[in-house]
């Protein structure tokens, strides 16, 4: 009896791995090729284009509910969407400690948040805020300029050398593993955030990005974290990136400053505002 | 700054005053027809790419007594010499200034960095004295109305809005367009891919995205500080046009008032016009035109030109505002002295009674 079960669970499991396996070959082989990007002039992948993201990985990069606004008045303008999350696996690894910060990070958001204060926003944030950003491509430097504060970042696709001294978007060296651009940019200054939710990082924060074209208006944006100060093991981020398609797209001014300036100085007027 | 300065300050001050006399014998003259056509880039591009200075000791007026166009190699050498030697000694060591702005070793003085050389006595080609035009009463009655909000805001240090935009960040003077040197970090990057130039400025970080698309300037409702670019090439030469400003374009000077001449320098309207061209006449030099009409700011049209040198990279990250512990102090500084003088005033009136 016994025999004969296992016998019978033996042989439907090799049928359950045969009906698995066979739309998977059938599926492989079926398979339209891979979607490659055009090439540019260059022969490289062309990346070039105004880019921007499509999902609430700004408000809190890990799977979040709907949530209240942190200022009151501005009631449901800015409360907060809910979101799957952009985290492979959907939880940050901190560290005990740093899992505390986080929280603290949390509370006291509206105060410490560094984007609030318009401070360049740091790397991967920039990329998904609510803001466009655009490629531009050349052979020894690849610019990635976002509207946010203006803050701009130079890949140095020849020439790699380490950051001279930290700085808010790092210093990125980058190359490609087939059409995929791969940017690892270290030499950060430890005072930026991951997202309006406290998530974050210390100075020893290495950041490496794929870049692929998955679509002629889609990429695929891949992203590696690795900071031992604050997590226990490296982690993921991966979205999808969407082409601005307007046929007069393109970047506007977000001067931040001025609109941050009664925030941070008001206190030190004079006299009050007449 | 770029990395390389920082590391060759204090190397370049020692070499100056030779470098100085050298290089000037062998720099050509700008405004003469180049035969150098520059290469391309894989689209087909006049190849503009790279880093570049406009740091410069020509004047953008021509100085008062000066009517000639064009100065002689010597006199240029003599006239730098002398620029270079005062900004190297102009602070003693030791001294508060001195700390804060030390022209050796942190790079400030224009010696330090690629210097664009030229025999012009002035940067303004067209009035052909070398002047600016003269200002509109519009653009004196704007001045005005600056100081006057500057006064309601308790003079320059009573708030950080009564600042100069440069002290608060928001934008460099001289960042443009037209793009003029600043006296220190007058640093570009020329990078180009299919259908764009962008000019990366490096104070404030300021990235020029320029379309050559041949796409319409936007609508006038949008008005921004750099305006809206639109280019093409015309043969050799990128053509740049730039409209859409907001008329608070810090240009071309700091001030509303002249501190020196106590003239009028009546910033931008918002009905500016830039057209700029460049053109590469060397493998390491872009002459650089600009042209601007302004209305209800100038009297007439006003044109210039300067070259852009080569100049070693990489640019750093110019995080201004994050950094910009100057302008809270100074606040603090204000508030704090006030209140020391009003504690005065009032222990004063308790000693009298």
């Amino acid at each position: 009896m016994r025999n004969r079960l296992i016998v019978v669970t033996v042989a439907a499991a090799a049928v359950l791995l045969v009906a698995s396996l066979r739309p998977g070959l059938t599926t492989l082989t079926a398979q339209a090729p891979q979607y490659r990007a055009p090439q540019g002039p260059d022969g490289k992948p062309d990346l070039n284009g105004i880019w921007q993201v499509l999902n609430t990985a700004h408000w809190d990069v890990e799977p979040h509910a709907a949530g209240a606004s942190v200022v009151r008045d501005l009631g449901a303008l800015s409360a907060v969407p809910g979101g799957l999350g952009v985290v492979v696996g959907d939880e940050i690894p901190y560290t005990p400690n740093a899992r505390a910060t986080r929280r603290e990070n949390y509370e006291n958001r509206l105060r410490r948040d560094p984007a609030i204060k318009c401070y360049l926003p740091g790397v991967p944030r920039a990329t998904y805020m609510p803001f466009p950003f655009q490629i531009i491509q050349s052979q020894e430097h690849i610019m990635i300029v976002h509207e946010f504060a203006g803050a701009v970042r130079t890949i140095y696709m020849e020439n790699h050398t380490e950051a001279p001294a930290p700085s808010w978007m790092g210093w990125s060296n980058g190359h490609w593993e087939g059409d995929t651009l791969v940017v690892d940019t270290t030499g950060f200054n430890g005072m930026t955030w991951f997202d309006r939710a406290g998530n974050f990082h210390s100075d020893a924060l290495h950041v490496v990005e794929r870049f692929t074209a998955r679509s002629p208006d889609t990429l695929t944006y891949e992203v590696t974290i690795e900071d031992p100060n604050v997590f226990v093991r490296s982690w993921n981020m991966s979205m999808p990136v969407y082409r601005r398609v307007e046929e007069n797209a393109q970047l506007l001014e977000f001067r931040c400053v001025e609109f941050v300036e009664d925030l941070i100085y008001g206190h030190l007027r004079k006299q009050p505002v007449q | 700054m770029t990395i390389t300065q920082r590391s060759f300050v204090s190397i370049r001050v020692m070499a100056l005053t030779i470098t100085a006399i050298v290089v000037v014998g062998a720099v050509p003259v700008t405004g003469q027809e180049s035969t150098y056509t520059a290469p391309r880039t894989p689209d087909g591009q006049p190849d503009l790419q790279g880093f570049w200075s406009n740091q410069t000791y020509t004047p953008l007026e021509r100085p008062d007594g000066v009517t000639k166009e064009f100065y002689t190699a010597e006199e240029v050498a003599e006239i730098e010499t002398g620029r270079t030697q005062g900004e190297v000694s102009q602070t003693t060591p030791g001294t508060i200034p001195d700390v804060h702005y030390d022209f050796t070793q942190f790079g400030l003085d224009r010696s330090q960095s690629g210097l664009t050389r030229s025999l012009r006595t002035s940067l303004i080609v067209d009035p052909p004295n070398g002047k600016l035009p003269p200002v509109t009463a519009l653009a004196e009655q704007r001045a005005a109305e600056q100081r006057a909000a500057r006064e309601r805001m308790g003079g320059r240090w009573g708030a950080a809005e009564a600042n100069e935009l440069d002290d608060r960040c928001i934008i460099m003077i001289g960042a443009g367009p037209p793009m003029l040197n600043t006296g220190y970090n007058s640093n570009y990057q020329i990078v180009q891919a299919p259908g764009y130039v962008m000019i990366l400025v490096e104070m404030v970080h300021d990235a020029r995205i320029i379309p050559l698309d041949g796409r319409d300037h936007p609508s006038p409702k949008l008005r921004q500080w750099m305006g809206a670019p639109r280019g093409r090439w015309e043969g050799e030469t990128l053509v740049v046009e730039t409209s859409n400003f907001n008329g608070k374009n810090p240009f071309p000077n700091r001030s509303s008032v002249n501190a020196e001449t106590g003239r009028i320098v009546p910033g931008s309207g918002d009905q500016m016009r830039v057209t700029e061209r460049f053109t590469r006449v060397a493998e390491d030099q872009i002459n650089y035109e600009f042209r601007v009409e302004d209305p209800e700011t100038w009297a007439r049209p006003w044109s210039a030109e300067m070259p852009m040198q080569k100049t070693n990279g990489p640019i750093f990250e110019h995080a201004c505002h994050e950094g910009n512990y100057g302008l809270y102090n100074t606040l603090v500084g204000n508030r704090l002295e006030e209140a020391q003088a009003a504690a005065e005033v009032e222990a004063a009136g308790t000693d009298s009674r």
